[in-house]
């Protein structure tokens, strides 16, 4: 499909990106910067709105660079989700309250039109475009408080570990197209099928693993995700651990089917090892964490492990997984670090130990983040456990009986430290010198009772999720 | 209402938590009654079930199947035969008496008693649907359901270690559920069409090496939760440090959904692989029995001794099923049953000398009997039927099941016996300890029993000698059932 007719596809990235430059001239225009944050929260509905479901048929825009598929269409949901709710976040953090705020929501309008792109990108080249316009945004967004010394090194590392992977997955790539003397995603599928050409593919894949892995924190490309999502401001802690990720996988998922599905049997039993250790890893060190932030990080490793097991399995069954997954971490994570914005909105500090007595302090608070806590734990019918199911099912399907028992340790191993949490809250009795909790500002409350919604409905009825989802 | 009976059954108490969350915190009086009361309507609609229940017959009866996730085929699937209708009898009979027992509780008194209650009603729905799903995803789900608020009612309202105990109750269980998930997956995946439906599953044939590990999956969950030696050792913490009304679910219902897992699931599912494990079965049945036994007598600690009977109990109720025979089956079930309303009662008893003496080690009371008299009457009864008095209802289990276990080994039968004596000197020496000799002056003002703890007691009683005196009015609802299970194991009745 020529640009043109591609033009009346795309509407719900014009809408953002016109959003975005309107949000900048608007920062300009009010003194009120809360104005932006609710102009930008606009765009984003009428950017949803304007997003329409392909239903079936695989739409090939811009002479083949994206692919609006079923698959494209809910990940670009998923990013606007995603986004608004970080938006909403924002808008009551304190911190952003000193300066530049306005900015702080247009960069965010041009991340959801990167995330969406990212979606659909359907050629090596647009792939990595796209995947280093989101980076770029989450190296800046992260130092976005640049006058704390902690934001300013989690912004540096992020920016030198990310330039090295990306920089690997550039190398492979390249060594693709030189095979395949294309950047077109079947050229190099064809390329690939031939028997000399296993060597070159599985070099190939290793590079993405690299590339793609430092997105969605696998091990042992993770070592940025506890700095930089301790020393990002909140909100973008809470986005940076789900869309990044999820879009990672996105892209994970579309270049394994696309392209090196053939070497599968090369690369699966890689990917099974990294999904183990990504799990282990990130459940060993969690245990012993006492800031919040660092905890969710090491939290939000650990469950990439666990996504992974779908994409090590690489069956319809485990690339559902990764889907229904990712939606239950959605909105649980992004529940959880709602309140961890409530929490530092009144105590100034994000140590696990100010949690302490926040069943007294606030019971509704508590009782969202049990909520929360116990979804990512995998407790029924809460989202989460819908989306281990999904994994575990999937590895039992495939026969990965190793992979599914080491997650179901793993899953022991994690409910010791998710419920470290809920013991501070419940069973810890408040000091003295804790403050109180005043009301609550309006914005995360209402993310609160969206996400666990989001968590519960998925949980009781996910019949009615995987019908969207999947048709 | 009856046309969804099970469904109420098991809802109705979600309906009370959700009622007590409305109402403000400091109504006491409302909050204590709106628990009291469901407790009582859920066992009022159990007993709704007897005139509809037709006990002459095995199959499962007020089935409720509805389609609940269709791309796996995962319905809401509950049904009730011989098995769980004990069980769920079991499960109103003791929640109105922790209920009860919990009104006078001091930890609860203390603060927090709306959280309580709701967690109490949870854990309430939770155990009715374990026993009354028939379709293993949801199984899975009400059995997961039960850990959460047990957690909380320990970790909050329990004793000194409470919050270590909670923890390792909740992971030891989960950490068991988790391996049984992967079996329930397995079998999913193994079966032909894929279904989580037992009335179907039931009647599959897997190949033995399939059954051998799934049965250990399954296994893993359900040993741990009875518990069956060596995964024992969660049992004492939790049961010591929970307050007295959390002990007596415990001890009286949770215990009996991991044997209750056995019956239900792993002996219909896989009973080539149950035939293959039957001399391990009984081999840990024995070791349960005997090493509870002798680590009972060793306790100082009322509690302690009341927790570490358990394990040999349930050790009967293991060597029942190990068994594999009507008589052993029989014996299993019953003395799940009575075990239930016997260590439920004792473990009141135990929280009635507590509130008074703050203290439970043994060897600080003595000469009690002349001081409460009527609590030593009852703690004498409750004793005498667990050490198997004849008369009373844990002399018929226990006998049934050492009759079952005599017909498949002579051996491990004798060693079981020993279980008998040592229960006989335990609860004898406590007996001796806490009633006779000398009076402690510390507790010459010791009130005796009051009529709220004799509430939670006699009925408990009533049913432990009834079917003590007369076993055919239970063993009626539970034989058909159980012939029907043995019968496609493929073994003789």
């Amino acid at each position: 499909m020529g640009p043109v007719e591609s033009l009346k596809y795309f509407i719900p990235e014009l809408i953002i990106l016109c959003g975005a430059f309107g949000a900048f001239l608007l920062d300009f225009a009010v003194r009120n910067k809360r104005a932006v944050g609710i102009f930008s929260l606009f765009v984003m509905a009428a950017a949803a709105f304007a997003m329409k479901n392909p239903a079936g048929e695989t739409l090939s825009l811009f002479y083949g660079f994206f692919h609006l598929d079923v698959f494209a269409h809910w990940f670009r949901i998923f990013a606007l989700i995603a986004v608004s709710v970080t938006l909403m976040l924002a808008m009551d953090y304190p911190p952003l309250k000193n300066r530049y705020e306005g900015e702080f929501y247009g960069l965010f309008l041009f991340m959801a039109f990167a995330l969406i792109t990212v979606a659909a990108a359907n050629n090596l080249l647009m792939i990595f475009l796209a995947v280093e316009f989101v980076s770029l945004l989450s190296y800046l967004l992260t130092g976005f408080l640049k006058h704390d010394p902690k934001a300013k090194e989690a912004a540096v590392k992020y920016l030198l570990f990310g330039s090295v992977c990306s920089g690997i997955m550039l190398y492979g790539i390249s060594l693709l197209y030189g095979a395949a003397g294309s950047i077109e995603l079947g050229h190099v599928w064809q390329t690939l099928r031939s028997p000399s050409m296993s060597a070159l593919g599985t070099v190939g894949v290793l590079c993405f693993f690299a590339g793609l892995g430092f997105k969605i924190s696998m091990a042992p490309f993770h070592m940025w995700a506890p700095d930089v999502y301790e020393g990002a401001p909140t909100p973008v802690t809470a986005f940076l651990t789900v869309g990044p990720k999820a879009l990672g996988f996105a892209v994970f998922t579309r270049v394994l089917i696309t392209v090196f599905s053939p070497s599968f049997a090369h690369w699966g039993v890689v990917l099974t090892a990294l999904s183990m250790l990504t799990m282990t890893i990130g459940n060993l060190t969690a245990i012993s964490q006492t800031n919040i932030k660092r905890f969710f990080a090491y939290s939000s490793i650990a469950q990439a492990g666990y996504i992974l097991m779908g994409l090590a399995v690489f069956s319809p069954l485990g690339q559902n997984a990764v889907m229904i997954y990712l939606f239950a971490y959605l909105f649980t994570n992004l529940g959880a670090f709602a309140v961890v914005c409530l929490v530092e909105g009144a105590s100034g500090k994000s140590n696990i130990s100010d949690y302490a007595g926040l069943s007294e302090r606030s019971p509704a608070t508590a009782f969202f983040m049990t909520v929360f806590l116990l979804s990512l734990t995998g407790i029924p019918p809460l989202a989460g456990f819908i989306g281990k199911y999904y994994v575990f099912a999937a590895a039992i399907e495939g026969k990965a009986i190793a992979l599914a028992v080491v997650a179901a340790v793993n899953s022991a191993v994690a409910a010791y430290y998710y419920f470290r949490i809920i013991r501070v809250m419940y069973l810890v009795p408040k000091a003295e010198t804790q403050p109180t909790f005043g009301t609550s500002p309006l914005y995360p409350k209402i993310v609160l009772w969206l996400m666990s919604a989001g968590v519960v409905t998925l949980g009781l009825f996910p019949g009615y999720f995987i019908k969207l989802l999947f048709g | 209402m009856t046309s969804h009976l099970l469904s109420w059954i098991t809802f109705t108490p979600l309906i009370g938590a959700f009622v007590l969350l409305c109402l403000p915190k400091r109504a006491h009086d409302w909050i204590r009654w709106i628990a009291l009361a469901t407790t009582a309507i859920t066992a009022g609609l159990v007993c709704l079930a007897f005139p509809l229940f037709r006990a002459s017959e095995s199959g499962f009866q007020l089935v409720e199947r509805a389609m609940w996730i269709p791309q796996f085929n995962i319905q809401y699937l509950l049904g009730m035969d011989g098995i769980s209708f004990p069980m769920v009898f079991l499960t109103a009979l003791i929640s109105i008496m922790a209920c009860l027992g919990s009104l006078a509780h001091i930890r609860v008194k203390g603060g927090r008693e709306k959280e309580y209650y709701f967690l109490f009603l949870l854990l309430e729905t939770g155990i009715m649907g374990t026993f009354l799903a028939l379709d293993l995803f949801l199984f899975y789900i009400f059995w997961e359901v039960v850990l959460v608020p047990m957690y909380f009612l320990i970790g909050i309202w329990g004793g000194p270690r409470k919050e270590y105990a909670a923890i390792k109750f909740f992971l030891y269980t989960l950490a068991g559920s988790l391996f049984m998930l992967l079996g329930i997956l397995a079998v999913y995946f193994g079966s032909e069409p894929r279904t989580f439906d037992m009335t179907l599953l039931a009647s599959m044939k897997y190949g033995l090496v399939f059954q051998k590990i799934v049965f250990l999956a399954f296994f893993l969950g359900f040993a741990i939760k009875v518990p069956i030696f060596p995964f024992h050792t969660w049992l004492p913490d939790a049961h010591v440090e929970a307050p007295t009304p959390i002990s007596v679910i415990l001890a009286g219902v949770l215990l009996k959904m991991g044997t209750y897992g056995f019956l239900r699931f792993s002996y219909p599912l896989f009973p080539d692989a149950a035939r293959w494990f039957q001399p391990a079965m009984g081999v840990l049945a024995v070791i349960g029995i005997i090493y509870g036994g002798f680590v009972a007598l060793a306790q100082t600690d009322f509690k302690k001794m009341v927790a570490y009977s358990s394990v040999s109990h349930m050790g009967f109720v293991l060597l029942g099923l190990a068994a594999m025979n009507a008589d052993g089956f029989r014996g299993a079930l019953l003395q799940m049953f009575s075990h239930g309303t016997i260590t439920g009662g004792l473990f009141l008893l135990v929280g009635v000398l507590y509130d008074r003496a703050h203290t439970r080690d043994l060897n600080d009371f003595g000469g009690l009997g002349e001081k409460m008299p009527v609590y030593a009457g009852i703690l004498i009864f409750f004793s005498l039927a667990s050490l198997g008095l004849p008369g009373l209802s844990g002399f018929v289990s226990e006998f049934l099941t050492l009759l079952g276990s005599f017909q498949y080994s002579k051996l491990m039968t004798g060693l079981a016996a020993i279980g008998i004596l040592l229960a006989a000197t335990y609860l004898l020496y406590m007996i001796q300890r806490i009633l006779l000799g000398k009076l402690n002056p510390k507790w010459s003002s010791l009130p005796d029993i009051n009529y709220l703890e004799l509430s939670t007691l006699v009925p408990l009683m009533i049913f432990i000698l009834g079917i003590g005196l007369y076993p055919k009015i239970i063993l009626d609802y539970m034989i058909p059932t159980l012939d029907g299970l043995l019968k496609t194991m493929g073994g003789a009745v």
